[in-house]
């Protein structure tokens, strides 16, 4: 059973949705979605303990064909890390947002919201274990189409959710499709599918107008997928009118993952030498810095909590495609560590701005006035993880922008390094706001009161002790980040 | 620039001609239901792409015949359409879904009418009296 558990972390999920279908009771569908979640978390973080005390990939082969006829999972230094933060959050939500989902979500449509929860989780730790180019399309879209119908629930809250639901949907398979058309024109120049034997075969035939292309097709599908300016706009409206759940699911999770995709992409199958690599990386690095001050920007001038995170999302985004843009080992390094502590972040960020919905309605800059005072363990989860976003030392987001900045000195980018401190000292003005409206102000007499209860920071603050221990014991991340990025350029070198 | 290589390789020709109908139609076109016809159309074209470049000269579908000479076409272009056909319908059928939530929400699938609905909807309740 155990040689089976590369495969086993995402059959457990992808199984647990039709079961909860099949089980038409809500709370089963609950404890079912909770289990598999944490089976899925236990096999991801064991596997990663065993790569990293290993360094040796574990290949799985399905239904035992090997490559490159059959699909091969790979499972080394560079989605051992990644997988068990996917899963992690998964659990960590799932378990916290039991209250969220009751009363943002009509209960007779329990059973089929979670059985998308489990598809979409599903797919997303498929994307992150498969080692075929073709399944990552497979599950990405798995993932995709139930986020697109879990948007969409939001509508019982937010009428906006269908168009912000129907662009995302639109936008998204344009996003993938590039992919595909990119991947076939791979297999036309190489006859395989398996990232291994393209990486292996792609140095000797690739100097071509098909390759170059191929390129080009790819790393637009997935810029589209991770929200890079200029196409970034599906995310703000998808993030902000989603349920609260969905919101910090996805927020936390669904872009990591299409970072991780590009990365293995990018620099596991074409490799730095590639041509047109060079182009990439500068659309990379440019684009990151304006998503960078576009998402600040556009936040400074947000009322709305769950529109202004989302877009803050585009500037930490930014900041990811900054370090790979780089094009340099330490870069990589850097949009990993980013790439952990960001989730953990915005997960904090958005389970606390969901307790906070559930008891306010929509959480804007007026209507949090003076609710640090009666949610005082909510609102300092939403202080911790603004205080991480914008890099305050001690907390995980301080690591991530040193080492962005560290890699980036390294490569001479003096501008873009200066470019990224003044975007994240920006971010100081949007977390004062938040902190100006909850603490200093008084609560209005006709606002609705806010009673704490532990279910409404629980979830958030699990994930703040995560980024406070990030952001103090450094080395494990970092270690486990450098490793990561190191396993690729390795290859592609 | 020679004319021959586009001759020859029409089927090329082909597939770009309609994936540019289809994403045209995506952004240029305002009615829901034409944007969901545009993206089908330009997932047709990939389909299209993938299959005529598994076409083999002198080959046949690929299906084992037991006489060792026959020529096949390749059979994974055709596996790997199989399942992007699949992922085209789920799309589609998720899309039509939500256009017609919207039909019920907003009264209209025109684009712009939608964003119309909902700036009014903002500029109403853009103060949150709390």
């Amino acid at each position: 059973m155990l040689a089976h558990s590369p495969i086993l972390q995402i059959i457990i999920p992808l199984l647990a949705a039709p079961l909860i279908v099949l089980i038409r009771k809500r709370d089963l569908a609950w404890i079912i979605a909770l289990a598999a979640t944490a089976i899925s978390f236990l096999i991801s973080a064991r596997l990663f303990l065993q790569v990293s005390a290993s360094g040796a990939p574990i290949v799985y082969e399905i239904g035992a064909w090997a490559a490159p006829i059959g699909i091969v999972y790979v499972i080394d230094a560079t989605n051992a890390l990644v997988m068990p933060l996917i899963a992690g959050i998964a659990f960590v939500v799932t378990l916290c947002c039991r209250n969220l989902i009751e009363k943002e979500i009509d209960a007779r449509d329990h059973t089929l919201f979670f059985a998308a929860w489990m598809l979409t989780i599903a797919g997303m730790l498929g994307q992150v274990a498969t080692n075929d180019a073709f399944n990552v399309f497979v599950f990405l879209e798995i993932s995709s189409l139930s986020a697109y119908a879990l948007v969409a629930v939001g509508a019982g809250r937010d009428p906006r959710a269908l168009p912000a639901a129907l662009n995302y949907l639109i936008l998204g398979t344009i996003g993938a499709t590039f992919y595909v058309i990119g991947i076939g024109l791979l297999y036309m120049l190489t006859g395989t599918l398996n990232m291994g034997d393209l990486a292996a075969r792609l140095p000797e035939i690739g100097d071509t107008h098909t390759g170059f292309a191929a390129l080009a097709f790819i790393a637009l599908g997935l810029f589209l997928k991770i929200a890079l300016f200029p196409l970034h706009f599906w995310l703000t409206p998808a993030y902000s009118y989603a349920p609260s759940a969905v919101s910090a699911l996805m927020a936390a999770t669904a872009t990591k993952v299409s970072v991780y995709v590009l990365i293995r992409i990018l620099f596991g199958v074409f490799g730095l030498d590639f041509p047109g690599m060079g182009e990439v990386g500068t659309v990379l690095l440019w684009l990151g810095v304006v998503g960078a001050f576009a998402g600040t920007l556009a936040a400074i001038w947000e009322t709305d909590l769950k529109r202004l995170f989302a877009q803050s999302s585009i500037a930490q985004l930014g900041y990811m495609a900054m370090g790979m843009g780089l094009m340099s080992s330490a870069g990589l390094a850097a949009s990993f560590i980013h790439l952990v502590n960001h989730a953990l972040m915005k997960g904090a960020i958005f389970l606390a701005l969901g307790g906070l919905a559930a008891q306010i309605g929509r959480v804007t800059l007026t209507s949090i006035s003076g609710i640090g005072r009666q949610a005082p363990l909510t609102v300092a989860a939403l202080l911790f993880g603004g205080l991480a976003l914008i890099g305050v030392p001690l907390t995980a987001g301080f690591i991530s922008k040193l080492y962005l900045i560290r890699a980036q000195l390294d490569q001479h980018a003096f501008v873009i390094a200066f470019l990224t401190v003044i975007s994240s000292v920006l971010a100081l003005v949007y977390v004062w706001k938040i902190i100006e409206a909850a603490y200093m102000r008084e609560r209005p007499k006709q606002a609705p009161h806010v009673s704490e209860s532990p279910a409404m920071w629980v979830g958030a603050w699990i994930l703040v002790l995560a980024t406070l221990y990030f952001g103090v014991q450094a080395e494990g991340l970092v270690d486990a980040a450098h490793q990561a990025a190191e396993n690729l350029m390795g290859e592609s070198q | 620039m020679s004319l021959s290589p586009l001759l020859l390789q029409w089927n090329y020709v082909f597939v770009i001609g309609l994936m540019m109908i289809g994403f045209y139609t995506v952004i240029a076109r305002g009615n829901l239901i034409k944007k969901m016809v545009g993206l089908n159309i330009f997932q047709t074209s990939v389909f299209m792409l993938y299959i005529s470049m598994g076409k083999i000269k002198g080959g046949t579908a690929p299906i084992l015949t037991g006489d060792a000479t026959t020529i096949y076409s390749n059979p994974l272009p055709h596996v790997l359409i199989l399942t992007a056909i699949v992922v085209g319908v789920a799309t589609t059928a998720v899309g039509y879904a939500l256009i017609i939530r919207v039909r019920e929400t907003y009264g209209t699938i025109e684009e712009d009418e939608i964003i119309a609905a909902i700036n009014a909807q903002d500029g109403q309740s853009s103060e949150d009296v709390s």
